[in-house]
């Protein structure tokens, strides 16, 4: 999933202080998963709002909404009757809701409340880690299914740096070495012989070396 | 021979190579990065010029290559991935070969989070590996990576380095089979410290016969005080410094020390010379360039053959 973490409250009222009312929006998904941007998120958002801007003796009216998914025109497509009500949005979603909002809405000053961070997995309750850089050409078949362009800090593609000691990253010794991952892997897997192939200088435009991306599905376009 | 590299010509004729460093300045006066070559010139075949060292900005590797030149020395042109993609790296291939550097080292290059920019993308548009590969076919093919034609090869004599110290050690041969098929034709490694590990490394290299095709030349550093032995055993990694050499550091005068680290560098030379495999040494003396005359000597290696 796509991760986030909220902005600081200063950065957010830097956004919003010139408004009189605001729209503060949540997504229902990835950022309530990693707890950055739902429902409950927007709730504690408002008050923390509130409670500072009256202090400094400012008094804003904030609406809450949480949408099923804010990257998607059928879902944002829910907010019309809301919107001339607002001067401007705050969304809690990713980057890609955030924009999916000024798009639509293009009279409307639209900010963003959280950092969009990476795509990542939960490695346990509160610990999200980055796993995939959208390359675009994945490598995982050939790599024990431990990628070295998202998890490698020098995204090596041909065997660990000389800085890897002890199944860690020459970097800090809380980041685990992938390369020293995927050799453990490959040899659990019986595959060692597969380390031996050089894997080529890899051709970035999949990943975005050839400009923003799209995906057309013919079959489902209209 | 694959080139017209000095290197290459010393380590063909059988002789057994050395090769030492020098670190450009942070800064754009030529005469500091000059100065300490003049101890390394009739010392050493040639002088690795390290490219943004430690992820710090230094003068580029590129141009201490071209003013050594200029003085008639032999310099060793390091080049990382860290900081260049593909483009701007064979273009500088292109201009240093036109410049008359004919060998390089390729590296991937320390973290960024090393250096004093650690708020830098680091570029890794390729790895070390690719880029020994990218340099091969420049040379051999006369091809861009892209495959468009070159017009004028470059003929570079490739070096790599390699890490028996790091982890995983089962690892590290296959590695090194790695960057010599790539077409690595000679190696420099990390400083060796800890010969029985070193020994059981260059054991898998000759059992795979790499030390058949290419050039190993053995990294060796003089440890300045035992402050630098111990910095060196803890803090930089992949580096193996056993616990036997911080104290025989520990135990000499503050005064003697800097004395005592040639000594132990010069044994380990000497042990090194036995190992089969070893086609030379690559003197790694940090800041610490006017020592390597007398290490070189007291090596007994000097003088250096005198090749045309
Ligand atoms: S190889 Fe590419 S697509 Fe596959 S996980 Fe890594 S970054 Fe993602
Ligand atoms: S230590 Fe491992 S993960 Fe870190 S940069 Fe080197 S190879 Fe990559």
């Amino acid at each position: 999933m796509i991760t986030a973490e909220r902005k600081p409250l200063e950065e957010i009222i830097d956004y919003v202080k010139d408004f009189k009312r605001i729209l503060l929006l949540g997504c229902n998904e990835c950022v309530t998963v990693c707890a950055a941007g739902g429902r409950k998120e927007v709730g504690l958002l408002a008050s923390g709002l509130q409670m500072a801007l009256l202090k400094s003796g400012t008094s804003i009216e904030i609406r809450e909404h949480t949408l099923e998914r804010q990257c998607d025109p059928e879902y944002v497509e829910e907010l019309v009757p809301m919107i001339d009500s607002a001067d401007a949005v705050l969304s809690m979603a990713c980057g890609c809701g955030v924009q999916q909002l000024a798009m639509r809405f293009k009279e409307k000053p639209v900010f963003p409340a959280v950092n969009t961070k990476f795509m990542g997995g939960s490695e346990r309750q509160g610990v999200w880690t980055e796993r995939c850089q959208g390359c675009g050409d994945c490598l995982l078949g050939i790599t024990g299914g431990i990628c070295p362009i998202a998890r490698c800090a020098k995204q090596l593609m041909n065997g660990p740096c000389g800085g890897s000691c002890n199944g860690k990253c020459e970097i800090g010794d809380d980041v685990e070495c992938a390369w020293h991952l995927i050799w453990e892997r490959l040899k659990a897997l019986g595959l060692q012989e597969r380390y031996l192939d050089i894997m080529p200088a890899k051709d970035w435009r999949p990943g975005g070396g050839a400009g923003p991306r799209k995906i057309i599905r013919e079959d489902l376009a209209e | 021979m694959k080139t017209e590299s000095y290197l290459e010509r010393v380590l063909a004729a059988g002789h057994l190579a050395v090769t030492s460093e020098c670190g450009p300045p942070r800064g754009a006066t030529a005469a500091s990065i000059l100065d300490k070559a003049k101890y390394l010139e009739g010392i050493v075949d040639a002088v690795n010029i390290t490219d943004n060292q430690t992820a710090m900005v230094r003068m580029s590797s590129f141009a201490g290559s071209v003013l050594l030149r200029q003085q008639g020395m032999h310099p060793l042109l390091q080049m990382v991935t860290r900081d260049r993609n593909r483009l701007a790296m064979q273009a500088d291939i292109l201009g240093a070969y036109a410049l008359g550097i004919d060998t390089m080292l390729c590296l991937s290059g320390d973290h960024t989070r090393f250096g004093d920019h650690p708020m830098a993308m680091n570029v890794h548009d390729i790895d070390s590996i690719q880029l020994i590969q990218m340099v091969k076919t420049m040379r051999d093919e006369g091809k861009f990576q892209g495959g468009a034609e070159i017009k004028g090869a470059p003929k570079m004599f490739i070096g790599a380095a390699a890490n028996p110290f790091a982890d995983p050690f089962e690892l590290r041969v296959m590695r090194l089979a790695k960057k010599i098929a790539a077409g690595a034709d000679f190696i420099q490694t990390q400083c060796i410290f800890n010969v029985e590990k070193f020994e059981r490394w260059m054991e898998g290299v000759r059992k795979m016969g790499l030390h058949k095709k290419c050039y190993i030349l053995a990294g060796v550093t003089p440890m300045k005080s035992v402050g630098a032995a111990r910095y060196m055993k803890n803090k930089v990694p992949g580096m193996d410094v056993p616990t036997e050499l911080v104290e025989r550091m520990a135990s000499v005068e503050k005064e003697k020390q800097p004395a005592e680290g040639i000594a132990i560098c010069v044994e380990t030379m000497e042990r090194l010379k036995q190992v089969e495999g070893v086609a030379g040494f690559h003197i790694m003396a940090i800041d610490w360039e006017e020592k390597v005359e007398e290490i070189v000597k007291k090596a007994g290696l000097y003088p250096r053959p005198q090749i045309q």
